[in-house]
C-alpha cells in the first residue's frame, strides 16, 4: 500500500529512529527552526492582528465546508466542468490509478510533470504511471531528491526529504545524476533547476495535488514557493489534479483565509510565493496552457470519519504546524510512523484511512501534551482524537486479556492526562504496580510497552511540556 | 464551450450526505462569517502608508525595489535593462503598455512582444529572455504580491521563464491583502463574468527551503524580481 512506509512493525521502527542520532538532531534542529519561523508570522506579528481569530476563523469555515461536503462537491464538479474540464469521483486508489492510467493511455503520454502533492504519494500513482509506460519526473525539490534516492519516501509533509543533509544530497546527486558541485543549497539547486527546465517544456502531462479547491468556480488554488508548480500546469497539453474529497472552500473569500493560516502555519511566509489559481476554459488558440483538464476527485476511505467523532480531522490543511511541535515526531523523526502522514495528524489520519490493523499503534505516539492541539491553525482536538483512537483501537482488540486492556486504558485511554506523568506525579494506579520499577514503567502493556523504554520520553501537561521542550532545544540528543 | 464529463458523482455524493446522516442538500447559503480579522489589516492605512507597505514587505521578499513616475517610467524602464545586463526581452501584450508611454521603449528588435499568432515561438522567446515585462493588475501591501489575470495576451511565461521579472506596478493598484483581491474576484464571480483561466498571486522571486531549511533565491521561476513602482498612476 503506498500510503505505508516500510515492513518493519512500528515499534521497530521507533527503536531504528533511536539509534539514528543524526536524524534526530536533524529533526531536532528542523522542529526550532520551523517553530521559531512561525510565531514570528503568527503570535508575534502584530500586522496581522489576533491570531487566534484567524485560527476561529478558519475552523468555522472548515466545519462549515466539511457539514455540507456534498454540496460543495456538487457544485465544484459542475463549475469545473462547465468550463470544459473532466471530473472523475473516485472511491477508491485503484479507481483513481486506473481513471489517470486511462487519460494518460488516451494521450500516448511519455511524459509526466508533477508537483508537490501528499495525496499522490498516497495513491501511489508513479508505479501506477509507469505501469502504463510513462516517465514521471518529481519537480518539487524535496520530492526530486527524494525521487532520485532509489524513491526514498516523505519523512514530512511540508519538506518529504527533511531527514536528509546537504551532504548525503550531494552524494545522492553525485551517484545518480552526474552532479560535480559541493553540497551548497545554491548549487543543488541549481542543478535540479538546469535537469528539470527542458523536462517541463517537453511534457505531455502535468500533475498536481491541490491547497484548495474552490466550489464557486471551478477552480484549483496551488501554493508554492519554487515555480514548478506554475511551470507543471503552464506547458503539457493535458492537466491531471488529484485532490483528497475534504480539500475544498466555499468560494474565494474562505480561500483568503485558508491560504493566510497555511502560509503562515506551513513555513512561516505571509503568503507563499507563488498562489496559483487554475480554471479549465482556455483559449483556443492560447500557447502556453493545457487544453485538458482533469479533477480526480478521492475518497479512498476519508468517508470513514464523515458523521463520526472524526470528522474533524478532515478539516486538515497539511501544514505541519503539528508535525513541528510534537515532542514524539521529534525523538523518532517521520519514517517511523510506517505512513506518509506523519506526526500528530499523521497519528489521526492514517487509522482512518488505513485501518486499525495497520496504523492502530500510531495514535500511542503521543505524550497527549497538546502542543499539537494549540499549534493547529483550524484548531483541529488532535489530542482528544488520538484518545478517541485508543479507546476504540483497545476495545476492538480480540485477544487481548480484560486486566491488560483496563490497564492500556489506564495508560493513557480513559484520560487526558498524559500517563507517564500521571504515574510519575501521583503514583500509579493499583493493578499497574506491578509494571513499575524505579519511579518508571519498565513493561507496559500493549502497544505502550516500547515506550517505557524511551528514557527521556516527555509526557508532561503543557507547562511540563514547554520547560521540557525547552531544555532540550539546545541539547539535541 | 464544450461541457466536460463527471464520473461517479451521485454514487460518491449520496455516500457523503448519507454518512453525513441526512439526504443530499442541494442548497446550501454562506453563514456570515463570526471572524474576519482578515478585514482589519491596514484598514485605515492611507494610500500613502499602503505604497510604503508593499516597498517595504516586497524588499523583504527580495525584490528589488524601483519608485518612478509615469513621466519618467520610460527612461526607468531602460535604466533597469541595462542595470540587468541588456539582451533579449518578452512582454505581454498589454494596451497598458502604450497608455503608459512604452510603446517606443519596447520597439525595438530586442524585445518580443507575446503575439498567439506565432505559436511557440513566443514560448522559445521567453525562455531565452534575461528580462519579462508586465503590468500587476493588483499588489497586495501586506506581502508585496503582485496580481496577474493570465489568458493567451498576458501570456503567464512573462513572469516565469526569464531570469528576471519585471512587474510594472501602479500605486493606484495596490490594496492592503489578498482579501481585498479574492473579494473582487468574489464578486465578479457572482455577477457572471469570466474568470481568468490563471490568477496568478506572485510574491518574489522563486525560492526553496528545502535543503536543511537554508532559502535558495531562485529556483524553477525567475531567480530575481525587480518591481516599478509608478507613483502617479
Ligand atoms: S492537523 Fe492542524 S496543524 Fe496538523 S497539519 Fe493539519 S491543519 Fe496543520
Amino acid at each position: 500500500m503506498p500510503m505505508k512506509i516500510g515492513e518493519k512493525p512500528f515499534f521497530g521502527r521507533v527503536d531504528d529512529a533511536l539509534q539514528d542520532h543524526f536524524m534526530r538532531n536533524a529533526m531536532a534542529s528542523a522542529q526550532d527552526r520551523f517553530r521559531n519561523k512561525k510565531l514570528d508570522a503568527t503570535e508575534r506579528d502584530e500586522q496581522v492582528g489576533d491570531w487566534e481569530e484567524w485560527r476561529s476563523a478558519g475552523e468555522e469555515i472548515r466545519r462549515h465546508t466539511l457539514e455540507n461536503l456534498d454540496f460543495y462537491l456538487d457544485q465544484l464538479s459542475e463549475n469545473f466542468s462547465k468550463r470544459g474540464g473532466h471530473v472523475f469521483f473516485a472511491k477508491t486508489v485503484e479507481e483513481a490509478n486506473r481513471y489517470i492510467q486511462k487519460v494518460a493511455k488516451e494521450k500516448d503520454a511519455k511524459y509526466v510533470t508533477k508537483s508537490k502533492s501528499m495525496v499522490t504519494e498516497e495513491i501511489g500513482l508513479n508505479e501506477a504511471l509507469e505501469e502504463v509506460g510513462c516517465h514521471v519526473y518529481e519537480t518539487d525539490l524535496a520530492e526530486y531528491i527524494l525521487q532520485i534516492d532509489n524513491k526514498d519516501r516523505p519523512s514530512h509533509i511540508v519538506v518529504p526529504s527533511l531527514h536528509k543533509n546537504k551532504e548525503q544530497i550531494r552524494d545522492t546527486f553525485q551517484a545518480k545524476a552526474g552532479y560535480t558541485g559541493t553540497e551548497e543549497p545554491h548549487e543543488l539547486t541549481a542543478f535540479a533547476r538546469s535537469q528539470l527546465r527542458e523536462v517541463f517544456l517537453k511534457a505531455d502531462i502535468g500533475i498536481t495535488g491541490c491547497n484548495f479547491a474552490i466550489a464557486e468556480s471551478g477552480t484549483i488554488s496551488l501554493a508554492t514557493n519554487e515555480g514548478n508548480a506554475n511551470m507543471v500546469t503552464t506547458y503539457p497539453d493535458t492537466q491531471i489534479t488529484v485532490m483528497g474529497m475534504e480539500r475544498l472552500v466555499p468560494t474565494w473569500e474562505e480561500l483568503d483565509v485558508l491560504i493566510n493560516l497555511l502560509s503562515r502555519s506551513a513555513v512561516g511566509q505571509k503568503i507563499t510565493t507563488y498562489v496559483t489559481n487554475l480554471t479549465p476554459g482556455v483559449e483556443e488558440d492560447c500557447v502556453d496552457a493545457p487544453k485538458e483538464f482533469h479533477l480526480v476527485i478521492l475518497d479512498a476511505g476519508r468517508s470513514n470519519a464523515l458523521g463520526t467523532e472524526f470528522q474533524s480531522a478532515l478539516h486538515c490543511i497539511r501544514c505541519a504546524a503539528c508535525v513541528n511541535v510534537c515532542p514524539v515526531y521529534r525523538h523518532i523523526g517521520g519514517h517511523a510512523y510506517g505512513s506518509i502522514y506523519q506526526g500528530p495528524i499523521g497519528a489521526v489520519l492514517s487509522p482512518i484511512l488505513g485501518g486499525y490493523e495497520e496504523y492502530g499503534e500510531l495514535p500511542f505516539a503521543s505524550s497527549l501534551c497538546a502542543a499539537c492541539t494549540e499549534a493547529c491553525p483550524v484548531k483541529i482536538p488532535i489530542h482528544e482524537l488520538l484518545i478517541k483512537h485508543r479507546e476504540k483501537y483497545v476495545n476492538h482488540q480480540e485477544n487481548v486479556k480484560t486486566s491488560e486492556k483496563l490497564a492500556m486504558k489506564a495508560f493513557g485511554v480513559g484520560t487526558s492526562t498524559p500517563f507517564l506523568f500521571q504515574i510519575a506525579v501521583k503514583g500509579a494506579p493499583m493493578f499497574m504496580k506491578p509494571l513499575i520499577k524505579d519511579g518508571s514503567i519498565s513493561n507496559g502493556p500493549g502497544p505502550m510497552k516500547p515506550w517505557t523504554a524511551i528514557r527521556e520520553f516527555p509526557a508532561p501537561g503543557k507547562d511540563n511540556f514547554r520547560s521540557w521542550f525547552k531544555e532540550h532545544q539546545k541539547g539535541r540528543q | 464551450m464544450v461541457k466536460g464529463t463527471i464520473h461517479n458523482k451521485d454514487l460518491f455524493l449520496n455516500q457523503i450526505a448519507s454518512k453525513l446522516g441526512r439526504e443530499r442538500k442541494d442548497n446550501v447559503s454562506l453563514p456570515k462569517w463570526k471572524h474576519q480579522s482578515q478585514w482589519e489589516v491596514y484598514k485605515n492605512s492611507s494610500k500613502d502608508d499602503l505604497l510604503a507597505a508593499f516597498c517595504k514587505n516586497s524588499k523583504e521578499k527580495n525584490v528589488h525595489v524601483v519608485e518612478t513616475e509615469k513621466s519618467m517610467l520610460p527612461e526607468t524602464i531602460e535604466k533597469v535593462i541595462k542595470e540587468y545586463g541588456g539582451g533579449s526581452i518578452v512582454t505581454t501584450k498589454d494596451d497598458r503598455f502604450s497608455q503608459y508611454g512604452l510603446t517606443l521603449t519596447l520597439d525595438n528588435s530586442q524585445t518580443h512582444i507575446w503575439d498567439t499568432a506565432m505559436g511557440e515561438v513566443n514560448i522559445k522567446k521567453a525562455k531565452e529572455a534575461i528580462l519579462g515585462i508586465f503590468v500587476s493588475d493588483i499588489s497586495l501591501a501586506e506581502s508585496g504580491t503582485i496580481v496577474q489575470f493570465n489568458d493567451k495576451d498576458i501570456a503567464r511565461s512573462v513572469s516565469l521563464l526569464p531570469t528576471t521579472y519585471v512587474a510594472i506596478v501602479p500605486k493606484s493598484s495596490i490594496v492592503p491583502r489578498m482579501t481585498q483581491a479574492t473579494h473582487k474576484i468574489h464578486r465578479s464571480v457572482i455577477a457572471g463574468e469570466e474568470l481568468a483561466t490563471c490568477v496568478n498571486f506572485i510574491s518574489g522571486p522563486s525560492n526553496s527551503a528545502d535543503i536543511e531549511m537554508d532559502i535558495v533565491v531562485g529556483v524553477h521561476g525567475p531567480v530575481k524580481a525587480v518591481y516599478l513602482v509608478v507613483k502617479d498612476l
